[in-house]
């Protein structure tokens, strides 16, 4: 009994040290393209604003048609759900807040972070992770080019720039859906749904949901590259990196939303 | 080995040279030296830890013991500034050729030159098309690497590593996985290469026939261990039984039980003196 409970111990022990390494990981991934944006250029290694312009098509540009879709959908799910609460309350016109207010502060980070994992997160790891396997990481080193400036750097500015427009973008598709259900169940015309929409936000509405979504693509961007970087050999570990890169990701950013709306709860906003 | 080579003809010293990976050390000790624009193999089998020497000749391996100089540079203690100006002296042609599979044949020969010289665009174009000639692949700077051959391909990575005139250049592995042909088109390569740029060659290779044809030296490595170091003549005349096993392709006696094997791997051979 004492041997299982000690070993229980080591176990917790082991998954926590394991668990503090692995964001250990992803901080100094961070800490490294944050070097390679904003000291090293003032010592002779100047950022290649050409891969960064590459990878923000990629990831922000190439996302558009599906995250439109998908976030109109979920505009029109919204009010679709809200108005079966609001209407036992006669109070139907309220569904354009409702869709509103959720998606700027909620689903539309949310969902633009799930799109990007599943695009760009993987292919992130993908990529890297066939280069590893493929000893191209290798061949960087031995060039004297660093893989964190020349791979990772670009995606993260990649990324720190396109999640809170691909956001912005998906607020305003999922009030454009949301005004699909009020205008043909809820008595609005377009413009009054918007004009009603616009009524109920805040800016701060927009601002929390957009916050999030920058520090969502630091960390989407950091589980796919360190996933990338730790494949080990064959072609089975890049897939193992890839799914893990989307699984982990998928699991911090929620971490992540949950840690910012609390503080944005407590703190007022 | 000789000790009249004067100290500054040494381009690369090792000395005592451990690397472990975990548990399991892979290279118990090595002691060699690289001259001045000598050729030097490395032969060994598969799992000898021949690989894993050149990967720590170029530093992608740390070192658990022993030092590597590289011009008379410790390269486990400098910093990574200094390893930088070391690394575009020196070019590495890998196994498998490690093309960048995203540019062309020739941004991939282009990139170091791009990256760490002023060069204008079309000097830089002008020396591309140089390598790839002096590898036999002009005209094909706009093809990209999965569209060229196992053998172009190792060509192609050539080109590369020799993109920054390096002083010493590495190959892993030339001419595995090609056939007979193509594999003796890359050995001619090589010595073209070692007679028209007088560089310091580092070879690493499995295939015998490439090795005698190529090398000025040879460094004979068997379970991590360095068994025989010598010219051509020297390794043929050695009777060192494991240099003749090797040289004379015996076969090892089948491994029967898990533990031996087991053992093989990670034994550290007590009755084998060098």
């Amino acid at each position: 009994m004492a041997e299982d409970s000690l070993e229980l111990t080591v176990r917790i022990g082991r998954a926590t040290l394991d668990g503090l390494a692995y964001l250990g990981g992803l901080a100094l991934l961070g800490a490294r393209a944050a070097y390679f944006t904003f000291v090293a250029p003032f010592r002779g290694r100047p950022l290649r604003w050409q891969r960064v312009v590459h990878q923000a098509l990629a990831v922000g540009v190439e996302a558009l048609p599906i995250l439109s879709l998908i976030t109109f959908f979920v505009g029109v799910i919204l009010a679709l759900q809200g108005a079966y609460e609001l209407r036992k309350f006669g109070a139907l016109h309220y569904v354009s807040s409702a869709v509103a207010i959720s998606m700027t502060r909620e689903l539309g980070p949310l969902m633009t972070a799930i799109v990007v994992i599943g695009r760009s997160g993987s292919a992130f790891a993908a990529e890297i992770g066939t280069m590893k396997v493929t000893e191209e990481i290798d061949a960087l080193e031995t060039m004297a080019l660093d893989p964190a400036q020349f791979l990772v750097t670009p995606k993260f500015l990649a990324m720190v720039v396109m999640l809170p427009c691909l956001t912005s973008w998906a607020d305003l598709m999922g009030i454009l859906g949301g005004s699909l259900f009020g205008v043909t169940n809820a008595g609005f015309t377009f413009p009054s749904y918007l004009r009603a929409s616009l009524d109920a936000l805040y800016l701060r509405d927009i601002t929390t949901g957009l916050i999030k979504s920058v520090v969502f693509g630091m960390t989407i961007t950091a589980v796919g590259c360190h996933e990338g970087f730790s494949t080990g050999a064959g072609a089975e570990e890049v897939g193992r990196a890839t799914t893990a890169a989307v699984v982990v990701s998928i699991f911090l950013v929620v971490v992540v939303d949950l840690v910012f709306t609390g503080l944005f709860y407590f703190t007022g906003k | 080995m000789s000790d009249d080579t004067p100290e500054n003809d040494l381009v690369i010293t090792v000395r005592d040279l451990r690397v472990r990976y975990g548990e399991r050390e892979v290279l118990h000790g090595i002691s060699f030296d690289v001259r001045r624009n000598e050729t030097l193999v490395i032969l060994g089998g598969s799992g000898s830890g021949k690989s894993t020497l050149l990967r720590a000749l170029v530093g992608l391996e740390k070192p658990s013991a022993g030092q590597i100089r590289i011009k008379g540079k410790n390269i486990a203690e400098i910093s990574a500034a200094e390893m930088d100006a070391i690394r575009k002296k020196m070019g590495m042609s890998f196994q498998g050729g490690a093309l960048f599979g995203s540019m062309t044949v020739g941004e991939n020969v282009a990139l170091p030159l791009r990256e760490h010289t002023q060069l204008e665009d079309s000097t830089i174009q002008i020396v591309v098309r140089l390598k790839l000639e002096q590898v036999g692949l002009a005209g094909f700077e706009d093809y990209m690497p999965s569209q060229l051959s196992g053998g172009m391909k190792k060509r192609a990575a050539v080109a590369r590593a020799m993109a920054m005139d390096p002083e010493i250049l590495f190959f892993d592995e030339p001419s595995a996985g090609l056939d007979p042909i193509i594999a003796a088109g890359i050995d001619s390569l090589i010595l073209k290469l070692k007679k028209a740029f007088r560089m310091t060659l580092v070879v690493v290779t499995h295939e015998l026939s490439s090795a005698f044809l190529i090398a000025d030296r040879m460094v004979l490595i068997d379970k991590g261990h360095i068994v025989a170091i010598g010219t051509r003549e020297e390794l043929h005349a050695s009777t060192h039984p494991r240099v003749r096993q090797f040289l004379d392709r015996v076969p090892e006696p089948e491994v029967q039980e898990e533990l031996d094997y087991l053992q093989m791997l990670t034994e550290v051979p007590r009755d084998r003196s060098r």
